[in-house]
């Protein structure tokens, strides 16, 4: 058994985040807000150097066909600095979904490209993610449901609480597979895209924290620093409390999904409902304890809560995650 | 770059062989009809008897050195064995106090003359102990103790009065700190005693419920010999805090212990019909989740490759004649990092067990079975357990320390937030 980070993948994730830390995110982020994707396509390439992009590919296009545990370390680091872009989607959802779906075509025009970076893909699978984030400035837009996979035709722009998430209305383009094997490769592609959803949910959930400790420390109210009252010591460990043990439930999830398929749904969905619970605690106690300056945009935190906010009800809401547990448990599939 | 790493919740062949042996014993011989109340007479020879055939059976202290009546698992084989103890419904640990924070303390601090005296003895419940901690201006504020040791011949003179006892009332001997130096901290010494020595008065404490759970202990010049300190003289506090990990966390409620009770409320959940209540099938599921997070956080604890990222306790000074390696008890989760797994299984037993109550509506006050299919004992639980389950729970975010005291050493040993004003 191991449940734990290999000192390998804690490297890869020490990679990541030195690589995030030196690239200023936040104009990324702000150009990217603007239609200005140049800079955040050129930090995916990086993050492609990695290996980041690769992860769910496989070998055979290209990609380093990871277990889904690798997923997760990197996702948490992405969701630690805000990353902008579709990265549950590109990352994930999208490699899982043509890797299942097995049609080779589709997957040797798409998946080598996605894996080096050159092209950063999306999709919308309505009604868990109605739109197709950042439609507008990626190369590759699906659209799938129960029945069929299709190319997506970028619409209208509706407005996210993340500025970053530039959520498109999708109609139907040219059909690109249909029958039976759409429905499981869906499904899949929806617990990938869960998965790394609730990973970047921790990760933004613990710079909150780690953020708020700093504040905490320096912020002087009474004469004191206001991390030495209670009131604000014990809602953060409460805070900590909750990231600490949402992440076994992450990599279990993991587990399940590469090694488990009967349990993967509940699983990947425990995973989201407590990573999500986790995040929004962390974002809630994040504002309360900055006070004022929390809510005001130049504290920079917002990155983190809109994020937060957004993902906490995309690729499933907490209800249609508690649900499948329910379902799962009432048919005995308690361990 | 190539990052390719793996997890997975694969048991190796012989800890899956070690969860066999103990679910095939369990069942054969965990008594079909539950054992009197540990508190009761009849009830103490009952699980003293009960320990014997554990023991006998080389079960009741599985992660020990063999030496000491052990079986030398690894902490995950541990952890499994808590699972499977708890599965079977097998009866509460009268000797948990000793099993669980005493030895541990004695496998770090004690002697290699202790160890030998004192473990094979407490692995069979030929002696039961008793914690005494708290103090009537003593609780939170653990350092305020005021019951003394006074130097005396060949040993001490313990007097003075502790509280909240946990099975004084039937235990053989108990151990705490004791003051024996003016400084709040480096004046206090671990020391064990025997309950039934001169000098030594009694009294249980009826609990919330009924209980005798636990009682208050007099002592008026009570004799204890050298040989029953712990560590060094005035160095007390820093040998309870080294194990107290073991008190708050893992040791004491294992995961096991709320993944059997998850897997009986969604029992009676499905035998209650209540799936088409939302808001109960929410607090289930949040319930079945949140035993789960502790299982799988125990398994990484257990597994981890990598250094603990926690901070451990300061060591405390050693003995001369203390092994290069004491064997452990029990899985051990570092020090503060144990508070959080402790105020995580304390609210996670409470919420639990009022689900549990709710599923049994107005059957749920009487401690009795319901009429109707949902009450059926067995797997899902009856109401009485249930119902004494849920007083029990109620004390979790109270003892070892209490919640708010956690959260201040996790905000501030883990954390890092500046100390509060004290």
């Amino acid at each position: 058994m191991k449940l734990t980070p290999s000192a390998e993948q804690e490297q890869f994730a020490a990679a990541i985040h030195a690589m995030l830390t030196e690239a200023d995110i936040p104009a990324v982020a702000r150009k990217w807000t603007a239609g200005d994707p140049a800079a955040g396509q050129a930090l995916w390439r990086r993050l492609a150097e990695l290996g980041v992009t690769g992860l769910a590919v496989p070998a055979r296009w290209g990609g380093l066909a990871a277990h889904p545990a690798d997923l997760v370390v990197a996702c948490e680091e992405l969701g630690h600095h805000a990353l902008p872009g579709p990265a549950a989607e590109s990352i994930a959802a999208l490699p899982m979904l043509l890797t299942t779906l097995g049609d080779d075509a589709l997957c040797e025009t798409w998946l080598p490209r996605l894996a080096t970076g050159e092209v950063i893909g999306t999709l919308a699978v309505p009604p868990h993610v109605p739109y197709a984030t950042d439609a507008d400035v990626v190369s590759l837009v699906l659209r799938a449901d129960e029945q069929t996979l299709r190319l997506g035709v970028p619409g209208p722009r509706r407005r996210s609480v993340d500025g970053t998430r530039r959520l498109v209305e999708v109609a139907d383009g040219a059909l690109l597979a249909t029958g039976p094997a759409v429905g499981p490769a869906v499904a899949h592609a929806l617990d990938a895209g869960a998965l790394a959803c609730a990973a970047q949910l921790l990760g933004a959930g613990h710079a909150l924290l780690e953020t708020t400790l700093r504040y905490a420390g320096q912020r002087t109210q009474f004469g004191h620093p206001i991390g030495q009252f209670q009131a604000v010591k014990h809602q953060l460990a409460d805070v900590a409390i909750g990231l600490e043990f949402a992440r076994p439930l992450l990599y279990a999830a993991a587990v399940a999904l590469a090694d488990h398929p009967p349990t993967a749904a509940r699983d990947v969905s425990a995973a989201k409902v407590a990573c999500t619970d986790a995040a929004q605690r962390a974002a809630r106690t994040a504002l309360q304890v900055h006070g004022a300056i929390g809510y005001a945009r130049e504290s920079g935190l917002d990155s983190w809560l809109t994020r937060i906010w957004a993902l906490a009800r995309t690729w499933g809401t907490q209800s249609w995650h508690r649900d499948r547990i329910r379902t799962a448990l009432a048919t005995g599939a308690l361990t | 770059m190539s990052p390719v790493g793996t997890m997975n919740l694969e048991l190796d062949h012989e800890t899956r062989a070690f969860r066999a042996e103990v679910r095939s014993w369990l069942a054969t011989n965990v008594p079909t009809t539950p054992l009197p109340p540990v508190d009761t007479p009849e009830g103490d020879r009952a699980h003293r008897a009960w320990e014997r055939r554990l023991a006998a059976a080389g079960l009741s202290v599985v992660s020990w050195p063999s030496t000491y009546g052990g079986r030398d698992v690894s902490p995950l084989q541990w952890l499994i064995f808590e699972e499977e103890y708890h599965r079977a419904r097998a009866p509460v640990r009268i000797n948990q106090n000793g099993l669980f924070l005493l030895a541990p303390t004695l496998f770090t601090h004690g002697t290699a003359e202790q160890r030998a005296r004192l473990l094979p003895r407490m692995a069979r419940a030929d002696d039961v102990w008793a914690q005494a901690w708290s103090e009537p201006e003593a609780g939170s504020d653990l350092a305020g103790i005021r019951s003394r040791a006074v130097r005396t011949d060949g040993g001490w003179l313990l007097s003075g009065q502790k509280t909240w006892s946990t099975r004084a009332a039937q235990a053989d001997h108990a151990f705490g700190l004791f003051r024996t130096g003016a400084d709040r901290h480096r004046g206090l010494t671990y020391l064990m005693f025997d309950l039934r020595a001169a000098g030594v008065t009694v009294r249980p404490i009826q609990q919330v419920g009924g209980a005798a759970g636990f009682a208050e202990i007099f002592l008026d010049q009570v004799f204890v010999p050298d040989a029953d300190v712990l560590g060094e003289v005035d160095q007390g506090w820093s040998v309870a805090m080294s194990t107290a990990g073991h008190e708050r966390g893992l040791s004491l409620r294992s995961p096991g212990r709320f993944t059997a009770a998850a897997e009986r409320l969604v029992r009676l959940w499905c035998r209650a019909g209540a799936h088409a209540d939302p808001a109960l099938s929410d607090r289930v599921v949040a319930g079945w989740i949140a035993a789960r997070a502790y299982q799988l956080h125990s398994y990484g604890t257990a597994t981890r490759e990598t250094a603990d990222p926690m901070p451990e306790p300061p060591p405390s000074p050693g003995r001369a004649d203390r092994p290069a390696q004491a064997g452990s008890t029990a899985l051990r989760d570092s020090g503060h990092a144990a508070s959080m797994t402790k105020v995580f299984w304390s609210e996670l037993d409470v919420a639990l067990h009022e689900v549990a109550l709710d599923l049994l509506g107005p059957y749920a006050e009487t401690g009795g079975p319901r009429p109707d299919s949902a009450g059926r004992a067995g797997d899902a639980g009856g109401a009485d357990a249930w119902l004494d389950g849920y007083l029990f729970s109620l004390a979790g975010p109270i003892y070892a320390g209490t919640n708010e005291i956690q959260r201040t050493v996790i905000a501030e040993r883990v954390l890092g937030l500046p100390r509060d004003r004290r």
